[in-house]
């Protein structure tokens, strides 16, 4: 065993800092909770692409840099403790890239992947349907083969960005015959395509979070398609141990952390012994769900995809986060309640946004149910209920 | 970074626990249990001459050589086994504090003896009173006179005193902070020791100096300036424990994820149902949450790095998750396991000693808060 970084690690992980403090002292951006998947930044990522930091992981044919997991969890965690606004590429370089490198054709590879590198394809996730959640091989969006191109038809929702998004990743049905695991294929397709409608969904803080996306007879090119046909659920539960695996399920609201600590020692709150305790209690369990997550990319940089070791990290940060919220509003007493725009609010309102926003992350890209049953089915071998 | 064991640890890991699981039955543990000495000399014995207890020394003193992260790797086999013995306070609590403070004369003397097994070793370090693991809690003290020192006052649950060869003492030489550790003889009569009677079992004692003359040469360490290496011990010691926990939590796991998918109710296993599933889903996330921050600890204490805030965090999770991965053993084994038909209960007594030796989760929560600079 090795806890320690490399000293390139080290030097990376200070050059990632360096370049963030320089951003907010330039006044870019100001740091926020949850700004991996709210914060939509064309400048801070096209200049996040030029450091060559987009698609670290991805091999050095397609304009990626061949780096370790470890190396990329580096950048992320360094990210989301500044809450730097990465949205406009944190779902292609984080899922979408990596599937297309192992499932795309060689043509989809040499179109996407550089454009996702150079921060200029954003990607939206059209996975989940209004009766399609947790069993999301329901999903009734069909795409039929009609010569040389499918037509889409059916609605996607909860897609994260999705006013913002200039592709949809799409699961749909394209064999309505075959098993419900087996008929779904991955497609990739311009967002702004006739036939596509958006519509924002307004999440309980108040933020625009999603959108529903309607398909009403959308043709798109079979290039489109990812991989093998009606193999995309499996395609698909990759990517999904992917979604799972990083530091943005611990760090969401980590700037609502550092502000706590700061607010009680300012306030001298932080000498009493029940406050010491709670965040005392929080950093402790901070901790320990890094390294869970740190396993993951290690798992991950050994050429596993990481099922169960994702679930499980996934599955206790996201009630870390919520855990997290709730002392912060419990320190902050009726002063919580303020919202970040009223007189007399406490840090920046962020502890009121996050108490709201961290109910979101049990249930996306996994409730903490599912996840619990991937862990004890696949991780300990518990009979399939 | 790294997170799995050598192919060495691995190999030890499984040496470990073939050697443990044919000579350490629970049974044999039941019997150690109940006898007074608290161990079998015939499988101490044959733990030296495999090399257990030297395995963190230098080989000049007829250690292996290997480093602490060797030893977690033993001490979580130890845990798993449910090991019944004075291993921990010979090696981890004194062996190494030996190691740490004396002098190559001392280190001579001592650490063969242990290493072959031939002395049993101990530490006396918790008194009276219930804010333990403070220098301010040490009341007995040693008083120099005619170039001896004089310990005088009652040291409690004090681990395997009554089979000692030797005993670290650690007292109070000045009013203030003025702590010294002193090498002294167990079997001296003016040693008072009474065997207490606890959960797990393990032989914690009441240890009485009666006027005991120590002289100046078994110092250890610097006079008066003890309690630094006493943090020391005590975070070694955590960590160790924290070993243990981890050995013993991942066997409860193993063993409740083995019951789930065996018993059967309502004409299928009790382990199909979600609610079962998830309880076991969140002990597996408890024992590798103790396991990481623990190896992490242990590694850093391994590499001489400071850790106070490492070891802290390990020490307050594996307390606390041990509690809660037992508290769902138990409920899912139903009422089996709360009988001593069962093999839990070894589990849930030694699960509780350990969640409290050498500092529980609240105390190491306000280390925990020093260290974040509350």
């Amino acid at each position: 065993m090795d806890f320690s970084f490399t000293e390139e690690q080290n030097r990376f992980r200070q050059e990632v800092r360096n370049f963030l403090e320089d951003e907010i002292k330039k006044g870019y951006w100001e740091p926020a909770c949850d700004a991996w998947i709210q914060g939509f930044d064309p400048g801070f990522t096209k200049r996040v692409a030029q450091r060559g930091w987009i698609g670290l992981t991805w091999p050095k044919e397609y304009g990626g840099q061949g780096r370790s997991y470890v190396d990329r969890l580096i950048l992320t965690e360094e990210m989301l403790r500044y809450g730097a606004p990465a949205a406009c590429h944190w779902f292609a370089d984080r899922q979408i890239g990596g599937s297309i490198a192992a499932f795309g054709t060689e043509e989809q590879k040499k179109e996407l992947l550089p454009k996702i590198i150079r921060g200029e394809a954003y990607i939206g996730l059209g996975m989940s349907e209004p009766g399609a959640g947790s069993d999301l091989a329901s999903l009734q969006t069909r795409a039929i083969e009609d010569g040389d191109s499918y037509i889409i038809n059916g609605q996607k929702t909860w897609t994260s960005g999705g006013s913002f998004v200039n592709y949809f990743y799409l699961l749909a049905r394209t064999d309505p015959e075959a098993p419900k695991h087996r008929g779904i294929s991955e497609f990739i397709i311009p967002a702004d395509l006739p036939g596509i409608k958006r519509i924002p969904m307004i999440d309980i803080t108040g933020t625009e979070a999603w959108n529903d996306v309607f398909f009403d007879e959308v043709r798109v090119p079979r290039t489109c398609l990812i991989g093998e046909k009606n193999r995309g659920f499996l395609q698909a539960l990759q990517q999904l141990d992917y979604e799972r695996s990083g530091m943005e399920r611990l760090m969401g609201n980590y700037p609502l952390f550092e502000a706590l600590i700061q607010f009680t020692k300012e306030h001298k709150l932080s000498q009493e012994p029940v406050i010491r305790n709670k965040l005392a209690q929080l950093q402790i369990e901070f901790e320990v769900g890094r390294l869970l997550i740190y396993r993951v990319a290690l798992v991950m940089d050994e050429g596993r995809a990481p099922n169960r070791e994702a679930a499980m990290s996934k599955a206790y940060s996201t009630a870390f986060e919520q855990r997290l919220a709730n002392t912060a509003m419990e320190i902050l007493g009726p002063y919580g309640q303020l919202l970040g725009d009223s007189k007399l609010a406490p840090i920046r309102g962020l502890a009121v946004y996050s108490y709201l926003g961290s109910k979101g992350y049990s249930l996306q890209a996994g409730t903490s149910e599912i996840l619990k049953n991937i862990l004890a089915t696949r991780g300990l071998g518990l009979p399939a209920s | 970074m790294k997170l799995t064991l050598t192919e060495e640890q691995e190999m030890l890991k499984k040496t470990a626990r073939d050697f443990l699981t044919e000579k350490c039955p629970k049974k044999f543990v039941k019997q150690i249990e109940q006898s007074e000495t608290g161990y079998s000399r015939e499988l101490w014995q044959e733990m030296a001459e495999l090399g257990w207890m030297g395995l963190a020394f230098p080989e000049k003193y007829g250690g292996g050589d290997m480093n602490f992260l060797d030893l977690a790797v033993l001490l979580e086999e130890m845990g798993r086994a449910c090991l019944p013995g004075p291993f921990f306070s010979s090696v981890v609590l004194a062996g190494l504090t030996i190691l740490d403070l004396g002098t190559e004369e001392q280190k001579q003397e001592y650490l063969p003896k242990l290493i072959r097994g031939e002395k049993i070793f101990t530490l006396a370090l918790t008194e009276l009173g219930y804010h333990n693991y403070d220098a301010s809690s040490i009341a007995v003290e040693a008083t120099a006179r005619d170039g001896n020192y004089i310990i005088k006052g009652t040291k409690l649950f004090v681990p395997d005193a009554h089979i000692a060869d030797y005993l670290l003492c650690v007292a109070r030489t000045k009013p203030k902070d003025g702590i010294t550790v002193f090498l002294t003889d167990a079997k001296s009569p003016k040693i008072n020791c009474t065997l207490l009677k606890t959960i797990a079992r393990d032989k914690l004692c009441e240890v009485v100096f009666d006027q005991m003359p120590v002289p100046k040469a078994n110092v250890l360490g610097q006079p008066n300036q003890g309690w630094n290496a006493v943090q020391r011990i005590i975070e070694r010691a955590a960590v160790g424990k924290c070993c243990e926990i981890v050995g013993n939590l991942q066997r409860v796991l193993d063993m409740t994820v083995d019951y789930a998918k065996e018993r059967k109710q309502f004409d299928r296993p009790i382990g199909s149902f979600q609610i079962i599933q998830h309880y076991c889903a969140d002990m597996a996330t408890d024992v590798d949450g103790a396991r990481f921050s623990t190896y992490q600890a242990a590694w850093m204490l391994s590499e001489g790095l400071p850790c106070t805030r490492e070891v802290a965090i390990a020490k307050a999770w594996a307390s606390q998750a041990s509690q809660r991965v037992i508290a769902l053993a138990h409920q899912i084994h139903g009422a089996i396991g709360v009988t001593i038909e069962h093999d839990l209960h070894y589990y849930t007594r030694r699960a509780k000693a350990a969640e409290i030796a050498f500092g529980d989760a609240n105390f190491y929560r306000e280390i925990v808060a020093k260290e974040m600079g509350l």
